[in-house]
Formats: structure tokens, C-alpha cells, sequence
């Protein structure tokens, strides 16, 4: 353990943890854009600069980690002056509509400016235009609100594996985008959104359906396939406005696209909500007593003329494990055959 | 060293070249042979090309050597070259309308050459004209009879320090490496060069490229490297070409390898390009770009000497570093450090550029003044202009002015005055340069070449820059210079890497010693200078004007007009501020302010 003290706080943590970390176990927030917890410290935002004794000029929290007796002061005059130029800077080069983005009062920066009561700015200048609308169906990207954070860069590699982003450019045209502007063709796993602290980055489903003050959360899981990933569904007018994912939950807060996007059919017109009975070569509706009944009686007639090992049972992927136990134990145990397989196998 | 009776020696550099060297080298050669000499005599004629010896603008310079007398010529084009081959080489008398002037000597004489010794005299691509100089005998004293540590305690006690720009000291970051227990090590050598205007490394890499590989050899043996990369960017050409070519020969005589020169030790060097971002000058960024990645730096700690190339623990030295090493092993740290002063020891290599006579490569003792490289070695003001300051260090560095003309150069004492001695960029200014279009020189280049990682450089400098636009375009503001000091300051202060912590740099310090002219811009909405094109007017002066219709015709807006012999009038609606017509008139009669 290394023993630090923080703005007077004496504490003990471990070795390898950055003084963003060991302030945060202070309970001492300090003001960041592109840190996360998940991924590799970057140090681009440059607003959790801190002061450490015996270093000579201010060094940022999230990437220096703590040594012996280090004594840091997380607030200043002077480390507030320097966050507040560069939250100015940043503004500067940000749209100011507020009032129509999606992220309004769950955005970061909003927030940063807020805190710091940023009115004025004395850095008004060019700000970066793009015309250009990504073509893709699922993610919305307004690069102009993109604040260079480098966390949706990161996510997509470090965690996605997929590296489908990068910047380019360099200086004040730096910008976040597939290779050669092309539009976005990725795995549409939708990381990027969940990391990004702006309004760069939404889901085009969503939009205009609902900001973070207006929706419900209900906490469940997927359905989609065994993982069982926990999943927030925020709803609003009790409608699914779209699903996110909490960061202390077994798949710490990480979803594919299914996850992400794949909820359009709940409030489909053409959903089944009650099973089907072919009847005469046509569907009718029918009720589930009446449906099961249905296939127990055919299964256990077929079993009789022709033995069990005329019956075979073929399950999903998108069941849990519990559910492909209980599937084989029935295949096994009631119709007495060893016919069963799993569709993963195919 | 070998003696020819006859040796003629082009200058082949990339401005020798640029300026018809291949031409007239090859004329040279066509001419010897056409001689017809005894083959028994042949042996003591050699015609080759050498590297850069500095004074680029007198090129194509060409050295012809008699018997061990030499005789430079200047401006030689092919069409020259036979009458020198008749009347000197033929007739033993030299050109004398030919022959390189007064001022050429001058410029070499206060110079000290150390890493450009042999840059200008042998040929570059020869391995065995690098032997013929005692080249690699640094390499093989260290392989053969030197411990690890006792190269360390060398260099160490040379006082070299990094001539990249930060000047840290080159044998305490080899033991810091050297003492960091790992199988794997790296040696990098940094020619990135990306300073506008800078061409000392070039200028290394392309007249001694074994004297860089020497370097690294004993580099990489001093702190267990088992492999080295030379990171150069791809605008050098000529640079990468002469440095494979060298490493190809040094390889097939065992300087590089498997068990080198038969010792134990094992070590091979790479090349790789860079594609052209500045940036990937600052250590960490020049790391992830070897990897393959976008080249953007980290914060450090952890440094390079611990953790660098693919993690592994890294030195990284600039190339005139490393090609002052095998100098410091063959004649002593103690003949190294008689050079310079206390902190900082030995030479240094600058590009003198702007508004002096002689431009161009020099290489001087560290704690010369700065009065006596830009009047001694510079030959003074070019065309009897007024100095008005120097810039150096480059995009990182700050000016110098008049009163401190005295100062020593040397790390400490231009940091006391708020510039750095940097990779070595010199630029001097006369009272036509306007110190607010210098700093926006600068800052326009820092702009565009920010990775873009942090706020304050990206957003910063880019901020910097408009308004320093505004102040030249004459839309300058109250306040405009205090909120100039005061972003500059906090860029300087909260940037990730060197490139934005010392961007603000040409801004500070012009705002510091030349206020009043970012004032003047301001408040009287005048360019001193007479650069900044929206803040001067042109008027032709009645009394001066004899109406020779010089102007006339020079003027592209047709601005001028007048009649024949008798003074002309200029329309300030119609003019473009060319200066065309200030530029044409002979008379002075063409006022600029």
C-alpha cells in the first residue's frame, strides 16, 4: 500500500493507482472529459490537472500514478483557472444548442459548464462545420459536438476489439472517423455512444423520443441470447425510448448491438403476442393452455407409433443455460431419446 | 589519412545537388578521363562528391586538391568546368575569378567542427572513405576493450547533453537505461527533423551517415540494446538513401550483426520513415508511430528509459547527439569538454537563416556570442540593414534582442533570456520583419501541426493564431496582447507535450520585448515594419517621382497613372499592396508605411 495525501486527506491505496482513483476513494471528484474507469488513461481533456508537491508544474491526475508520500492538492486558484480556459476553449469550438440536443442535462461538459458558470467566452472563434451526415441506420454522429476525448476510439478497440474509428487529421481539424470519412460500417455494438460525454454521439432510434429527465428506468435482462447481460430500459409514455446498461452489473455495463438496438419489435404492429395454431393450412389465434396441449398431444402420439428416437430436439443459443438444461432433461427424461442438439452446434 | 596527388571534391548535399551538383560532378569526371592519364597515376586521382559543408547558397562549391593544396570554387556549373580542369588542374592555375571569396573563409574560420568534420570532405557513400578518417575505431575501442559502465562514465564526464532541444544530459539517461534490468532494449535514433528551417541532422545524415551509426552502435552497447531504429522522416530523401546505403556497408563488414567485429555483442539498426507530422519529434509520439499507431504523445511518467518502444526500456538520442559520440571516445571526454562552458560543453550545430549575409550550416563552441556568429560568421547585416533580433530555437524558441547581442550561446543563458537554444534553429531579423507576423509565422505552423490530443494545444494555439490574425489584419483589439499573454500562459501551463508547452513561446516572447509593436498594430493601426499588407499604404512622393513609368508597368491593378516625365499619382482604392511599383523604383520615390 502507498500512503498519499490528498488536499490534506491522508490515505492508503494501492500501488498502480492513479491520483484520479485514490481522490475518488477520498470522495474528491475531480472534473474530467475523457477519462473512464475501463480504459486506458489519455490525458487529452487536460481538467484533472492536479498540483503535486515538488513537481514543478501541473500534471494530470488520470495518468500519474501515486508514489510514497506523494502530496497532491486537487483545487487551486491557480488549477481553476487553467480548468476554466480550457473548458472555455472547449466551448468554443462546441455548438451551442443545448436547448435541441439529445443529451442535454446527462452531458458532461454541460455540466463542467455549468459548474464553473461559463457565460462569456473570450476565445469565440472558428468552429469546426461539417456537412457531411454519416450515412449509417443506427448511430447518429455530430461531429461538431465531439470534444476529442478519444474514449469512443478507445472503447471500439480495447473493448470491442473492432478499431473501427480513429482521428484524423491533425491540430484543429482533428476529427473522429471511420477510415477515409467513409460512413460508419462497424458492428453497431454502440459502445461509442455509452462512453461518449457529449452529444456526439446517440442513437438515431432515439431521437427526439425523450432526454435523460423525461424517461422511467426499469432494470432487466436481455433476451437475446444466453449472456444474460443486464440491461435499463428507459421508458417513456410507456414506451422503450432505448435499453443502456449500468457499469456495476455483470457485463459492466457493456451490450452488443443486439442489446443496444434490437428492441424496435416489442411495439411492432406484426409481434406475435399470442401463439398460432395452422389450422386448414391458415393460422389462428389461439391461447397457450390450448397450444402446448397441442404439441404434447402430437409429440406423445408420434413417440407411441413410432418410438422416442423418431423425435428429435433442436435448441437455441438466445436460451439461457438453465433453459437448455431443463430442454435436454426433457428431451431425455419425458420423450426418452438422446436426440438433441443445439443450434450453436450448426 | 591517404593523400591524393589529385582529389576534386563536389558538393552533393541536397542544396549542392539542387543547384546542378550530379551535373557537374559528372562533367569533372568526363573531363579527368578525357585527360588521359598514366594509369600508374590514376590511383592518386579521385573525383567524389561529399556532403553538405554548410554555405548552400555559393553551391555547386567545389574543392580541388593539388598535392595537398586546396582551392575552393564557388557558384560552378558544368559549362565552367572544363576551362578549371585546363587552366588549374592541367596548368596548375587556378580560376581566380572562380575561386570562393573572402567571406566563404570567414564564415568557416570561428566555426569548431566536431560532428561536421568530416561532413564536406569525404565521401558519403563510401564506407572506406569513412575508415580513411579512423571511422569506427571508437566502435571497435568500445567492443574490444571498454566495459559498459566505463562508456557510460565517458560520455558522462564529456558533459554531452541532448542536442534534440531539451539538452539532458546524453550519459545520465544511457545509465539510467543501462541500469534497467531487461533482455530487450532499444536504441532509437531521432532524425525527425521538423523545426521550419531547420537542416542540421539532414545535413549529418547526408555527408557522415556512419558517423550516426557509430554512435548508435556504441549506444546500444552501452546500455545492452540489442537492436536500433533511425526514425527519419520521408522528406529526406537523399538523407534515407545515404543511411541505407550505409547501413548495407556497414553491415557487410561486420559493424552490424551477429557478434560484431567477433565480440559478443549483437546489434542491427532499422529504418523507418516518418510521414510527416511534426509531432512525431517528441519522444513518445516517435514510439506509438515505430509501432504503428497515430503518432500522439503520452504523458510521461513512465519515461522512455524505463518504458518505451513496445514497452521495452528505450533511449532515444537526436542524430547530432549520436554523432558527436564516437568523437568522445576516439580523442577523450576531456577534449570534448574543453569546448563550451561549464553546463554546457562542446559544439553546436546551427541553421543560420534570415537577414545575414552568409546562410547556412554552422557549427560553433557552445558559450560563443551571438554577436560574433552573426558578424563574424554571418559576415553582418545582409544589405547594411539595422539588426533588430534573432530568433532561435524555432517554433519552441523565442527572440533575442539587440542589447543581448553579448549573451553567450549556450542552454542556460538563452533559457535566462526567455528563448531556448532548441534543435538549433537561428533566424535573423532586420527592421523589415514584423515581430507580430513572426509570431503568427510560427503559430500558424505549431497550429496545424498539433496531434489534436489535448484542448489546450488543438484549441489553443488555433485561438492564439486568430488573433494574432486579426492584429495583422489591423481588426486588433483592446485587450487583444493581455488576453494574448494570458491563454499563452495557460497553453504553456496545461498542454500534454512539448510541442504545446512551448507553442505560446514566439508569441511571449515577441509580446516581451517588442510591445510597442503589437501596439502600434492595434491602436494606430500601423505595421512598423511595413510587412502586415492591411496596415501600410503606398504613395509615390511628387518631389522624388522623375515619371520613368516604371511603376506603370509593374503595378498589376493598375493603380498607377501618369504622364510620360512628369510625376505619376497611385489610387490607394485600385492598389493591391504588391509592393511591385516600391520594389521597381529607382528613384525612392515609392513610399511604403
Amino acid at each position: 500500500m502507498i500512503n498519499v495525501t490528498i488536499d490534506g486527506i491522508k490515505t492508503s491505496v494501492h500501488r498502480d493507482t492513479s491520483v484520479l482513483d485514490a481522490a475518488k476513494q477520498c470522495d474528491i471528484t475531480i472534473p474530467t472529459l475523457c477519462h473512464h474507469p475501463k480504459l486506458t488513461p489519455y490525458g487529452g481533456c487536460r481538467l484533472c490537472i492536479v498540483e503535486i508537491k515538488g513537481i514543478n508544474r501541473p500534471v494530470t491526475a488520470c495518468t500519474t500514478p501515486v508514489s510514497e508520500g506523494m502530496e497532491v492538492t486537487t483545487s487551486s486558484p491557480v488549477l481553476e483557472k487553467l480548468r476554466r480556459t480550457t473548458l472555455e476553449l472547449i466551448l468554443s469550438d462546441h455548438p451551442n444548442d443545448c436547448m435541441v440536443c439529445e443529451k442535454a442535462g446527462d452531458c458532461t461538459l454541460q455540466e463542467l459548464a455549468y459548474f464553473y458558470g461559463i457565460k462569456e467566452n473570450r476565445f469565440a472563434g472558428e468552429r469546426r462545420v461539417y456537412e457531411k451526415r454519416d450515412g449509417n441506420p443506427l448511430i447518429e454522429r455530430d461531429m461538431e459536438k465531439c470534444i476529442l476525448c478519444n474514449k469512443c476510439v478507445r472503447v471500439c478497440d480495447e473493448v470491442q476489439g473492432v478499431s473501427a474509428i480513429d482521428i484524423a487529421y491533425r491540430g484543429f481539424r482533428s476529427k473522429v472517423c471511420p477510415p477515409y470519412e467513409r460512413d460508419l460500417d462497424c458492428e453497431f455494438c454502440g459502445q461509442c455512444i455509452r462512453v461518449c460525454p457529449t452529444g456526439a454521439l446517440t442513437g438515431r432510434m432515439w431521437s427526439l423520443k425523450g432526454r435523460q429527465k423525461d424517461i422511467r428506468e426499469v432494470d432487466t435482462i436481455c433476451p437475446y441470447c444466453g449472456c444474460g447481460c443486464n440491461i435499463t430500459l428507459d421508458i417513456r409514455k410507456n414506451e422503450i425510448v432505448r435499453v443502456t446498461s449500468k457499469e456495476d452489473t455483470i457485463n459492466e455495463g457493456w451490450l452488443c448491438s443486439k442489446g443496444t438496438f434490437g428492441y424496435k419489435f416489442l411495439n411492432d404492429p406484426a409481434r406475435l403476442t399470442k401463439p398460432l395454431i395452422k389450422y386448414k393450412g391458415k393460422f389462428r389465434e389461439s391461447t397457450w393452455e390450448e397450444a402446448l396441449g397441442l404439441v404434447a398431444k402430437k409429440l406423445l402420439k408420434t413417440k407411441e407409433k413410432h418410438g422416442p428416437d423418431s423425435i428429435a430436439g433442436l435448441a437455441s443459443a438466445r436460451c439461457t443455460s438453465e433453459e437448455n438444461y431443463l430442454f435436454q432433461k426433457f428431451m431425455r427424461a419425458v420423450i426418452k431419446t438422446n436426440n438433441v442438439d443445439h443450434c450453436a452446434r450448426l | 589519412m591517404k593523400t591524393n596527388k589529385l582529389e576534386i571534391m563536389v558538393c552533393m548535399g541536397t542544396g549542392g545537388i539542387a543547384a546542378g551538383g550530379t551535373e557537374v560532378l559528372s562533367a569533372f569526371e568526363s573531363a579527368i578521363k578525357k585527360l588521359k592519364i598514366p594509369a600508374k597515376l590514376k590511383k592518386g586521382c579521385s573525383v567524389h562528391k561529399v556532403g553538405c559543408r554548410g554555405l548552400c547558397a555559393r553551391d555547386v562549391l567545389v574543392d580541388i586538391i593539388i598535392k595537398e593544396k586546396k582551392s575552393t570554387y564557388q557558384y560552378i556549373k558544368p559549362d565552367m568546368v572544363q576551362r578549371i580542369v585546363d587552366e588549374h588542374i592541367v596548368g596548375n592555375q587556378p580560376v581566380a575569378d572562380w575561386l570562393a571569396t573572402e567571406d566563404y573563409h570567414n564564415f568557416h574560420e570561428k566555426q569548431v567542427k566536431v560532428v561536421l568534420s568530416d561532413c564536406g570532405n569525404i565521401n558519403p557513400e563510401s564506407i572506406d572513405a569513412y575508415f580513411a578518417v579512423n571511422g569506427y575505431e571508437a566502435a571497435k575501442k568500445v567492443l574490444t576493450l571498454m566495459s559498459r559502465q566505463d562508456v557510460i562514465e565517458e560520455i558522462k564526464r564529456s558533459g554531452l547533453r541532448g542536442r534534440g532541444g531539451a539538452g539532458f544530459p546524453t550519459g545520465v539517461k544511457w545509465e539510467i537505461c543501462g541500469g534497467v534490468k531487461n533482455a530487450q532494449k532499444y536504441i532509437i535514433c531521432n532524425a525527425d527533423e521538423g523545426d521550419p528551417g531547420a537542416f542540421m541532422d539532414r545535413a549529418i545524415i547526408e555527408g557522415n551517415p556512419h558517423s550516426v551509426i557509430e554512435g548508435m552502435i556504441i549506444g546500444a552497447y552501452a546500455i545492452g540494446a540489442g537492436k536500433g531504429y533511425v526514425y527519419i522522416r520521408a522528406e529526406y530523401p537523399l538523407a534515407v538513401e545515404r543511411l541505407r546505403k550505409a547501413l548495407e556497408d556497414a553491415g557487410k563488414k561486420n559493424l552490424l550483426g551477429k557478434k560484431i567485429l567477433k565480440t559478443g555483442f549483437s546489434f542491427d539498426i532499422k529504418v523507418k520513415l516518418g510521414a510527416g507530422a511534426f509531432v512525431c519529434g517528441e519522444e513518445t509520439a516517435l514510439i506509438v508511430s515505430i509501432e504503428g499507431q497515430r503518432g500522439m504523445p503520452r504523458a510521461k511518467p513512465p519515461f522512455p528509459v524505463h518504458s518505451g518502444l513496445w514497452g521495452k526500456p528505450t533511449v532515444i538520442n537526436n542524430v547530432e547527439t549520436l554523432a558527436n559520440i564516437p568523437h568522445i571516445i576516439r580523442k577523450g571526454p576531456d577534449w570534448f569538454a574543453s569546448f563550451g562552458t561549464e553546463k554546457s560543453r562542446g559544439t553546436k550545430v546551427f541553421a543560420l537563416t534570415g537577414k545575414v549575409k552568409n546562410t547556412g550550416l554552422i557549427e560553433v563552441p557552445m558559450g560563443i556570442s551571438l554577436k560574433e556568429i552573426i558578424y563574424d560568421i554571418g559576415g553582418g547585416m545582409d544589405k547594411g540593414r539595422d539588426f533588430k533580433a534573432v530568433q532561435t530555437g524555432g517554433p519552441s524558441g523565442g527572440c533575442i534582442t539587440a542589447d543581448l547581442l553579448d549573451i553567450n550561446v549556450d542552454y542556460e543563458s538563452l533559457a535566462k533570456v526567455g528563448s531556448i537554444v532548441g534543435s538549433g534553429g537561428m533566424v535573423v531579423l532586420d527592421d523589415t520583419d514584423c515581430m507580430v507576423s513572426i509570431a503568427r509565422f510560427f503559430l500558424e505552423f505549431t497550429q496545424v501541426e498539433s496531434c489534436g490530443k489535448c484542448v489546450p494545444c488543438r484549441i489553443g494555439t488555433k485561438r492564439l493564431l486568430e488573433i494574432l490574425d486579426r492584429i495583422t489584419a489591423g481588426k486588433g483589439k483592446e485587450g487583444d496582447i493581455e488576453l494574448l499573454e494570458e491563454l499563452g500562459k495557460d497553453i504553456k501551463a496545461s498542454s500534454l507535450c512539448g510541442l504545446g508547452q512551448t507553442a505560446p513561446n514566439p508569441v511571449l516572447s515577441t509580446i516581451k520585448y517588442f510591445r510597442p509593436e503589437y501596439e502600434a498594430h492595434i491602436r494606430d493601426m500601423k505595421c512598423p515594419a511595413a510587412v502586415c499588407k492591411e496596415l501600410i499604404e503606398f504613395t509615390i512622393l511628387e518631389e522624388l517621382c522623375k515619371g520613368c513609368g516604371a511603376c506603370v508597368r509593374a503595378c498589376p491593378a493598375n493603380a498607377i497613372k501618369g504622364e510620360k516625365k512628369k510625376p505619376h499619382t497611385l489610387s490607394s482604392e485600385l492598389c493591391v499592396k504588391c509592393g511591385s511599383c516600391f520594389d521597381v523604383c529607382k528613384f525612392g520615390a515609392v513610399k511604403k508605411e
